[in-house]
């Protein structure tokens, strides 16, 4: 039986990694995901867990310590936020393309400057093109699952990609709420052993990692690893499937609420599609017909499905918790319009709302001007303004 | 067993030849003596920074490394290494690694990969307690990308960031002690010696750094002829002339105890250290001898407080 417990986002990723049993974990504090490593030493400390903790001086080490361990044969995690993201920055590529899947818990928040340790996603958009699988999660249950399908995905020999779980710092990270776990010895089954191919550690067959690859080789490197971000998609639907047989809890590649008959639609990552769901279930009493899509892969882009959902709408809002100071709107517009040029939906018309940057409250009556706006679309066809703020003070 | 070169030279290459380090290149020596220190059965699992020993060892899709090996970033060996060791215990402890003899960690980083940017790295990593050896084989300049100044560089040195001009006669500062910072970490190992002779100083200090539980820190002269302009033939001598000028003393701190190895019975004058070398030409030229003179007691001053912590008198 599933057992049913009340947590924070943070503690229900701890909760996952003990289960886990990893290896290494080597961790630096920053909030909001101080915690994640605070609860784990505690495992460590109590003797529930076989993993050597490590704690660096830093999330440059952390990452660094990530990958040592990693490629010397053993799970590696890490968790972090923000500018601890950022300072790894370098070492996330070199994960990457060393196709070390190492499972980062990336609780999101505001990249400085200015400083301020609320949520918004500028730590993780900055790092969507570092090669790293991205999933998602509205609350503490969906940080969870991520958490414990993301070595199933990243280990995949057709994937051999990190993977990183993001969620709202605060908003979930630190918020109470009731949860769902799945039993040790499932967890323990459902995971399974890491046995890569090549390791370090294996003195029967040395190996080199790291090299210097210039231009006779390097371009075929980034091609397979390109290949194995592709191979990501299928891996992370059957893991998905497999995980809603234990659990009967369903995740795709994205979630789709009310959209059957919806003629305008939002796209919003994290916690705030719960706001949303909150207003669409008002404005359904009221018969307008409008629906949500909440992607949970930003990493693989989920191009196909994600343009045939949208097709169906009159009107799109899709809203960036991350600004691209780029004066043409923020990182996940620029992806899904991009997304349906190529894919020939020319259908909906497609606005940005940034919104949410240093932790400004989001609140229900913000993403009903949204609706009303998409709305006002539908009926008139004609867009005003592409790229927008939401609730800041012009 | 006593030292004999003949017979550590016997035992199998696990740094093999076909490198791309220059001739005369004090590093690919430096290396392939300290893994002699290794035991036949055990296995190592090695890394390093960025710098000319990376990029000419592990080219892609050669590598001079028979045992495991791994380059992450420049500033990062000592953290990349400390993450293998961690997975080796917890491995251990799952029972997952079965085979014979033990596994051995080494880090290696040049001076700009461990003196600079990776200061902090290394820092973490030995305050940590892994058990591992973290080598510096100092060449005094950032070689790999050209030779650019680092806090190795010797004050006065030309260097293609603070090059020898007519207003700045080279490196402006004096060279941070990387030894002493880390015997000041009070881990079990320190030591500071150099390719010299037989090379007897690097191989039992390092047979001492790899077989000492906990961290260890090794910091080794490593000449490099393009950087230092000498004859690519005098590797040897140059090494020895820091040596003999205490430019470069080899010396231990065991436990926090300090060890001088090598007292020499006629200290040289520094200057014959650096009158071979091309990047001090400068220092030989009239109106400039202050700068050797203050070198000098520099040097002096730097010998006489080692002696002192070593409890010895001049
Ligand atoms: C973060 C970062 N900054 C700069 C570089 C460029 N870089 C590569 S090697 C190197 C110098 C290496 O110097 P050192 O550590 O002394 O090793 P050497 O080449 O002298 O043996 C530099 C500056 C880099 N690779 N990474
Ligand atoms: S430049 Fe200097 S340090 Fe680099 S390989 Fe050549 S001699 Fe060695
Ligand atoms: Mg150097």
């Amino acid at each position: 039986m599933a057992i049913r417990e009340r947590m924070s986002g943070n503690e229900a990723m701890a909760v996952a990694m003990k289960q886990i049993n990893p290896d290494v974990v080597a961790a630096f504090p920053i909030t909001p995901s101080t915690e994640v490593p605070q609860y784990f030493s505690n495992f460590v400390a109590d003797g529930v867990v076989d993993t050597e903790f490590v704690a660096v001086e830093s999330e440059h080490s952390a990452m660094s310590a990530c990958v040592g361990a990693q490629a010397a044969g053993g799970r590696a995690m890490t968790a972090t936020s923000a500018n601890g993201l950022a300072l790894m920055w370098e070492i996330l590529y070199i994960a990457a393309c060393s196709r070390l899947p190492i499972v980062m818990a990336c609780v999101n928040r505001t990249l400085s400057g200015p400083l301020n340790i609320h949520n918004d996603h500028s730590d993780s958009m900055g790092a969507r093109d570092s090669g790293w699988v991205q999933l998602y999660s509205e609350n503490n249950q969906e940080a969870y699952d991520n958490m414990l399908m993301a070595n199933r995905i990243g280990e995949h020999p057709d994937v051999m990609l990190p993977v990183m779980v993001c969620q709202d710092g605060f908003i979930t990270s630190h918020a109470i709420e009731n949860i769902e776990l799945v039993e040790d010895d499932k967890v323990k089954a459902f995971v399974g052993e890491y046995n890569p191919k090549d390791y370090l550690l294996n003195k029967a067959n040395p190996i080199s990692v790291g090299p210097l690859d210039l231009q006779a080789h390097c371009f075929e490197h980034k091609r397979q690893q390109a290949e194995a971000m592709k191979n990501a998609k299928k891996v992370i639907l059957e893991v998905s499937e497999e995980f809603a047989k234990m659990t009967g809890r369903k995740y795709g590649l994205f979630e789709e609420y009310k959209t059957e008959d919806a003629e305008v639609a939002v796209v919003i990552l994290n916690s705030t599609a719960g706001t949303a769901k909150y207003v669409i279930d008002q404005y359904r009493a009221e018969g307008k017909k409008i629906g949500l899509i909440k992607p949970r892969v930003f990493r693989p882009f989920p191009v196909d499905e994600l343009t045939a959902a949208l097709s169906k709408f009159k009107a799109v809002a899709v809203m960036d918790k991350a600004d691209s100071f780029n004066d043409a709107g923020g990182p996940l517009f620029t992806e899904v319009t991009s997304a349906m040029f190529a894919k020939g939906v020319f259908g909906p018309k497609v606005i940005n709302y940034i919104y949410g940057l240093g932790g400004r409250d989001v609140r229900s009556t913000d993403i009903e001007v949204v609706f009303n706006e998409l709305l006002k679309i539908a009926e008139t066809g004609t867009v005003e303004s592409v790229y927008n703020y939401l609730g800041v003070r012009e | 067993m006593a030292y004999n070169l003949k017979e550590v030279a016997k035992k199998p290459e696990r740094f093999t030849g076909g490198h791309r380090m220059c001739a005369g290149c004090g590093a690919p020596v430096v290396v392939r003596q300290i893994l002699r220190a290794l035991k036949p059965e055990d296995h190592l699992v090695a890394g390093s920074a960025t710098g000319c020993l990376e990029v000419s060892s592990f080219l892609y899709p050669y590598t001079s490394w028979k045992d495991s090996f791994i380059h992450n970033a420049f500033e990062n060996s000592g953290a990349t290494i400390s993450g293998a060791e961690a997975a080796y215990l917890a491995m251990k402890r799952k029972g997952k690694i079965n085979q014979e003899g033990e596994t051995k960690f080494i880090a290696f980083g040049g001076d700009g990969g461990t003196y600079d940017i990776g200061l902090q790295s290394l820092s973490g990593a030995m305050e940590r307690g892994h058990d591992m050896v973290y080598v510096c084989y100092d060449n005094g300049a950032y070689m790999n990308t050209g030779i650019q100044r680092s806090s190795a560089t010797p004050k006065y040195a030309d260097t293609t960031t603070s090059p020898a001009g007519k207003a700045i006669p080279g490196k402006q500062q004096w060279r941070k002690d990387l030894t002493e910072v880390m015997a000041n970490h009070h881990i079990p190992y320190v030591a500071q010696t150099a390719p010299i002779g037989n090379l007897k100083d690097l191989y039992e200090k390092s047979e001492k750094a790899i077989y000492t539980k906990g961290p260890a820190f090794l910091n080794v002269l490593a000449p490099c002829p393009r950087g230092w302009q000498y004859n690519t033939p005098d590797l040897m001598d140059i090494s020895k002339l820091a040596v003999e000028t205490c430019f470069w003393p080899l010396y231990e701190v065991v436990d926090g105890k300090y060890i001088i190895n090598y007292k020499p019975k006629n200290k040289l004058p520094v200057r014959d250290f650096l009158k071979p070398q091309g990047r001090f030409k400068h220092l030989f030229k009239a109106g400039n001898e202050y700068m050797i003179e203050e070198i000098q007691a520099e040097v002096d001053r730097r010998w006489e407080a080692l002696l002192k912590l070593a409890g010895e008198e001049a």
